[in-house]
């Protein structure tokens, strides 16, 4: 754990014990988050970003789930606390953005009522202390006439709304991290370009730093500063965003750059066909051998059959092959 | 939300209208004369003869059910065959103690079932969740006089706790109601324990907890108002059933309700007293069930009536 890291994560192991067998959904992550900066966790669907962030706070229902390994938020361990401990941590140093405006909102409560009730947890405000606060936040977040939008109900606002309403209620308390879960996926284009816009300007305000969840590297490149690529529960390349989009090191980072569509690719390099990366992801249940990436990976080498790969360390980055050792 | 009201009362009148015609027809297709009941076994044919002028017996059917009907539109219901009392006035006597022990035993249910199905949702496949399910099973394959009978005998003859039937004071009002809320219960543990398994895995419920919130508000608060739309409806559905009469039990307890007014009624061949009595059991539940559905709106905002 370095000096200025507000987050550490190491060994973390979570596994799902369910009828089919034991469902390892992240196995082994270790990863730093910096204080200040926004790390991007990229990676396809059920590679394990999300139960690593649902993981942090201790959001999964356990049992199925069994959680090791270590996660250290200023420097204590947030995986040996009670839950009296845990609960003074959510929504107030650490909050949670999700994926789904429409769903992750209650819909019998008003937009008001959901924000205010976390600042009178952790504030210990009066009740209209707390409204005139969550009114301030929806102002925060360019919601119009915020004092009539927060007795309304989720129904009444639009995705983007709803979303702007989420970032409200997450940085509500000034967090110091912010685990933002595809905030932008379920939002069309137009709408993404506002919500990064929002989070980049409260990054800035509020001085949180932001884990950001995502399987859009368009994104990646415009918020983060370092990214972290995850593969089937493990981190197998971790670099600064321009050293991982000029050079990805990974060949499944690499499959993933180049299965990204950009305008201007046949000036440069003639006419081609737009790649991707064969197969599918395996079943977390029939793990391949050896490396996990082997039976999609177009540089393989005899050892990625047999044995699991070093977590190579080159140039300050990392990354999880054997063509590096 | 008045005018919503006042046109779902209005579409009561079809309604009230389909049930008195089904029932007219069907209750003359019973066997067994009316006129022949009331006058009895020594009656000459001369008697019943008069009888079924006086009940007006001796008409055309259909033209029965027109008196039957504009005599409804005054809201006449006739007068006992038996009795000679007016059919309301013999329904007044009863409803109150319907309506109490379906009200005792509806909050019964409720305050046992709702409960249980909550700590069933919140630790399923448990022993507790077992324990309430296996109760639920029982309380729902108990034959109701069974039930009340062993209640009769465990706390009115052995420990003389209670009496064992009748009216009078809160202690009549007891097993009754007991009784009945084993039935119900069961129903109403079961759809909550379904209803709060799927809230308790929705977005809304994992943000909640994000926010740091007690394990008790996340369930109350935000799970359980979300859960609140189908256990309404099946505690609705229960209640209009009750204040149908709960014969059995009204039986074992002598309980003078409905139910039992009902049951003489069909076994005296009493027409107008059935005809009256069925008419304004469907008026209840047709009210029972605008109470319910004007109640999902102010549970769940995202439904609203114009």
């Amino acid at each position: 754990m370095r000096q200025d890291s507000l987050l550490s994560i190491l060994n973390l192991r979570t596994r799902f014990r369910i009828y089919e067998g034991v469902v390892t959904a992240v196995d082994g992550v270790s990863l730093d988050v910096f204080r200040g900066e926004t790390l991007g966790v990229v990676g396809e669907s059920g590679c394990g970003k999300s139960v690593t962030a649902l993981s942090i706070l201790r959001l999964l229902a356990s049992p199925p789930a069994e959680i090791q390994g270590e996660i250290l938020f200023d420097g204590k361990n947030l995986l040996s606390m009670s839950l009296d401990e845990i609960r003074q941590i959510r929504g107030n140093s650490i909050s949670m953005i999700f994926q789904e405006p429409m769903t992750s909102l209650n819909p019998v409560l008003t937009i008001g009522e959901q924000i205010s009730e976390a600042i009178k947890l952790h504030q210990g405000v009066t009740r209209q202390e707390a409204w005139s606060k969550a009114v301030e936040m929806l102002r925060i977040v360019q919601i119009p006439s915020p004092d009539i939008r927060a007795r309304e109900y989720p129904h009444k606002l639009s995705g983007g709304m709803r979303q702007r309403a989420m970032i409200a209620m997450a940085l509500s308390c000034h967090p110091r991290l912010l685990l933002a879960d595809e905030p932008t996926t379920a939002l069309d284009v137009t709408i993404q370009a506002q919500i990064v816009e929002l989070m980049e300007r409260l990054k800035e305000e509020i001085r949180t730093s932001i884990v950001l969840i995502t399987h859009n590297l368009g994104l990646i490149a415009e918020m983060a500063k370092r990214v972290v690529v995850m593969y089937m529960g493990k981190v197998v390349e971790e670099a600064l965003v321009e050293d991982l989009f000029l050079e990805p090191l990974h060949p499944y980072t690499h499959g993933l750059l180049e299965s990204i569509p950009w305008i201007g690719r046949k000036m440069k390099t003639g006419r081609k066909q737009l790649q991707e990366i064969p197969g599918m992801v395996p079943s977390l249940l029939e793990i391949p051998e050896g490396c996990r990436f082997h039976p999609r990976c177009s540089r393989l080498i005899d050892i990625c059959r047999k044995e699991e790969p070093p977590l190579v360390q080159k140039d300050g980055r990392r990354v999880l092959c054997w063509l590096w050792k | 939300m008045f005018q919503y009201i006042l046109k779902r009362l209005l579409s009561t009148l079809p309604v009230l209208l389909g049930i008195s015609l089904l029932l007219f027809f069907m209750l003359r297709m019973l066997p067994g004369d009316p006129a022949q009941v009331l006058a009895g076994q020594m009656a000459s044919q001369e008697d019943i003869k008069n009888i079924r002028q006086q009940l007006g017996l001796d008409k055309p059917i259909f033209v029965q059910y027109g008196i039957f009907l504009s005599r409804l539109a005054k809201l006449d219901l006739g007068r006992s065959a038996r009795t000679q009392n007016p059919v309301i006035k013999e329904v007044w006597a009863r409803l109150p103690n319907t309506m109490l022990l379906a009200v005792a035993a509806i909050t019964l249910a409720c305050l046992f079932g709702i409960p249980a199905g909550i700590i069933s949702a919140v630790r399923p496949y448990t022993w507790i969740d077992y324990l309430f399910t296996s109760m639920a099973l029982f309380g729902i394959s108990m034959p109701v006089f069974w039930l009340g009978l062993m209640l009769v005998v465990i706390f009115s003859i052995i420990l003389q706790w209670l009496p064992a039937g009748g009216t009078g004071s809160w202690k009549h009002i007891v097993l009754p109601s007991f009784t009945l809320a084993a039935f119900v219960v069961a129903f109403i543990t079961r759809i909550t324990r379904a209803s709060m398994i799927e809230t308790l895995s929705q977005d809304y419920t994992t943000t909640a907890r994000s926010k740091g919130l007690k394990e008790r508000v996340v369930i109350i608060k935000h799970a359980l108002k979300n859960a609140l739309i189908p256990i309404i409806t099946v505690v609705g559905l229960q209640f209009g059933l009750l204040l149908g009469g709960a014969v059995l039990t009204e039986t074992v307890f002598a309980w003078p309700g409905l139910g039992r007014l009902i049951v003489d009624s069909i076994l005296a061949r009493d027409y107008p007293v059935i005809q009256g009595t069925i008419l304004i059991f469907g008026l209840l539940y047709i009210l029972v069930n605008l109470v319910v559905d004007l109640l999902y709106a102010y549970i769940d905002p995202r439904i609203r009536y114009a």
